[in-house]
């Protein structure tokens, strides 16, 4: 395997007496995506801030590509490209002049720089847009357009720091797909997030960071059977009904079911698979309460999350995991 | 949108980083396009600038007595050096908002010289600094100041605000980076009140009280205001001034390299803390 992206040991950043980052160790290899995973005030943007030598730590170890972050920072600004947490755009200017200045910056010639800059507006669809003012952009067309700045110097590390806070959902898939497509380009991607499905969607691996320090790694997958029990989740049609079938299905379930009455859901955390799922419906028959819907699924991140941190990952964030299990309910089902 | 494919292949990468006059240029070239483009800029300080003059040129101005010359010949060259203060203290907030939106750090995560790339933004701001203090003179000029000196002396004054710009630019950048958001920028902005009116700028230091003198005296907008009232009504005394233009030139170039050395590796230094 080639030279990992990111190399990170004992990261240890004070900002008063609050550790931002607590002995981080995070290995990223080259050739995946790798989701830095936390609330807010976890420490990603810390992390990602020193990847980007925009933060010096205190104590441990850094290297970039296998350049030592801290000696050399101007040999680590050379291979990486920082999307940050807002559109670092000036909205005076147009697209297409954003992207060039950029380019001009990471040492391009004139004629480079225009080529490269026409490059990365037509691949990110902004080729219409291009000599408008950036002013007049939504706030997805930003973001796509910082994204672009970004990768303007042909980076081989693409650091993005919670790039979908804030956009609505259709801006936040763009962006994804936006990021998909440079993945399958052969560009590295570290990115943070604190949105579950996000890490899920986009990464290969999740390294989950809480209080400046690492508590949990591996693919999302593993995470999840980590955090163990799959769940059977049950929707029904009238409210009302929700509680006799939590009460009659909470025999079936190794932990007690839990309700949640604006989305009509029961959840019973099971072991035993489909034979459960089997008992379920049986029972539900019984009940004869009407059910729009029912699946056995893996736990969503959000609950890895509550499992190995004790806490869930804040509101926010929560009730973005929704749709996602949306579609894992439906998923499971089809594959069942 | 269109689909999205993305092909990192179809870039040519540089092959080796970004010279200091590029990067300063670069950057320079932005603050530049985004003053020109934002009208509201031009126009907001424009209208300040011109208001504050006529204000002092016809309320206060028939109040204030200046001896040998007419106030609008005297208070001119005062009030065009404190729109240095005026103008350029823009500066702080412009250099705040670029921290608070990301802007910096996206300059700082480029390989380029955080120097040189805080040079460009200083000499930018300081051309479209000189820009409107051009206007202002223009307005005095319409408004009856007329230079009493040569001409070469009244270029001379114009290049000695200018330079004092320059200087006083560093500070307004500095404090822009200490600051941190626009808020406390425009908040620490507000020393420029005192530093322009406790001076020579408007009134003749002696008006003042005589604990209030040696402050006035002695503080930088007066030594510049002193500097170029001398060139611009070609005989210091006219202004009230036992010294020669030569002696006040000197002290104010003085107080222009000392603002220099000490806030140029100020604001570099905090630009480029990692």
């Amino acid at each position: 395997m080639s030279t990992p992206i990111v190399e990170a040991r004992g990261l240890v950043k004070r900002f008063g007496k609050v550790r931002a980052l607590d002995g981080l160790d995070l290995v990223a290899e080259s050739g995946q995506v790798v989701a830095v995973l936390g609330p807010n005030g976890a420490g990603k943007t810390t992390f990602v801030r020193s990847v980007a030598t925009l933060v010096r730590p205190d104590g441990g170890e850094l290297r970039v590509a296998g350049v030592d972050a801290f000696r050399h920072p101007e040999q680590v600004r050379r291979v990486i490209g920082l999307a940050g947490q807002y559109a670092a755009v000036e909205p005076a200017m147009t697209g297409r002049e954003n992207v060039v200045m950029v380019a001009r910056l990471y040492g391009q010639t004139r004629r480079q720089a225009k080529a490269n800059a026409a490059v990365v507006l037509d691949q990110l669809g902004l080729t219409e847009a291009a000599d408008r003012p950036v002013g007049t952009y939504s706030g997805g067309m930003r973001r796509r357009l910082d994204l672009g700045a970004s990768l303007v110097g042909a980076p081989r590390v693409l650091l993005l720091d919670e790039p979908t806070t804030g956009l609505d959902p259709r801006s936040r898939n763009e962006l994804w797909e936006a990021i998909r497509s440079m993945v399958r380009a052969g560009t590295d991607v570290l990115l943070t997030t604190q949105y579950l499905d996000e890490a899920d969607q986009l990464a290969q691996r999740v390294v989950i960071v809480d209080q400046g320090r690492v508590i949990a790694d591996g693919t999302p997958g593993e995470l999840k059977s980590r955090a163990g029990r799959d769940v059977v989740e049950i929707r029904v049609h009238r409210p009302e009904d929700l509680t006799v079938v939590a009460e009659s299905l909470g025999r079936i379930g190794v932990e007690a079911p839990r309700v949640d009455a604006g989305t009509h859901r029961v959840t019973i955390p099971v072991s035993g698979g489909r034979a459960v799922m089997a008992e379920a419906i049986r029972a539900l028959d019984a009940l004869a309460v009407d059910v729009d819907d029912i699946g056995l699924r893996r736990p969503t991140l959000d609950e890895v999350f509550l499992t190995l941190t004790g806490s869930p990952i804040d509101g926010d964030a929560a009730s973005d995991t929704d749709d996602t299990t949306d579609q894992s309910i439906h998923h499971e089902q089809i594959a069942a | 949108m269109t689909a999205v494919t993305f092909d990192a292949g179809r870039i040519t990468p540089a092959t080796r980083p970004a010279g200091a006059i590029t990067a300063a240029t670069t950057v320079a070239a932005r603050s530049v396009r985004k003053f020109v483009r934002t009208p509201q800029l031009l126009v907001i300080s424009t209208v300040t600038g011109a208001m504050f003059l006529l204000i002092f040129r016809y309320v206060f101005g028939g109040a204030i007595q200046t001896g040998a010359v007419e106030y609008v010949s005297f208070m001119v060259p005062g009030y065009i050096v404190t729109s240095v203060l005026f103008t350029g203290s823009n500066a702080s907030s412009s250099v705040a908002q670029d921290l608070e939106e990301g802007f910096t750090d996206r300059l700082r995560s480029l390989p380029v010289s955080r120097t040189a790339v805080l040079a460009g933004r200083v000499v930018a701001e300081t051309a479209l600094l000189a820009l409107g203090l051009a206007a202002t003179t223009a307005i005095g000029f319409a408004v009856g100041f007329r230079p009493l000196g040569s001409t070469a002396e009244a270029l001379a004054a114009f290049g000695l605000v200018v330079a004092f710009g320059f200087a006083f630019m560093w500070l307004f950048v500095s404090v822009g980076l200490v600051a941190g958001n626009v808020q406390a920028a425009q908040g620490m902005s507000l020393l420029i009140f005192p530093l322009s009116f406790v001076s020579s700028a408007m009134v003749p230091v002696d008006s003042m009280p005589g604990w209030l003198q040696p402050v006035a005296e002695h503080q930088p907008i007066t030594v510049m205001t002193n500097a170029v009232r001398s060139l611009a009504l070609g005989d210091p005394s006219l202004a009230g001034l036992s010294g020669t233009t030569a002696h006040y030139v000197t002290v104010s170039l003085l107080w222009a390299a000392g603002l220099v050395a000490v806030f140029a590796p100020l604001a570099v230094a905090k630009f480029r803390k990692v």
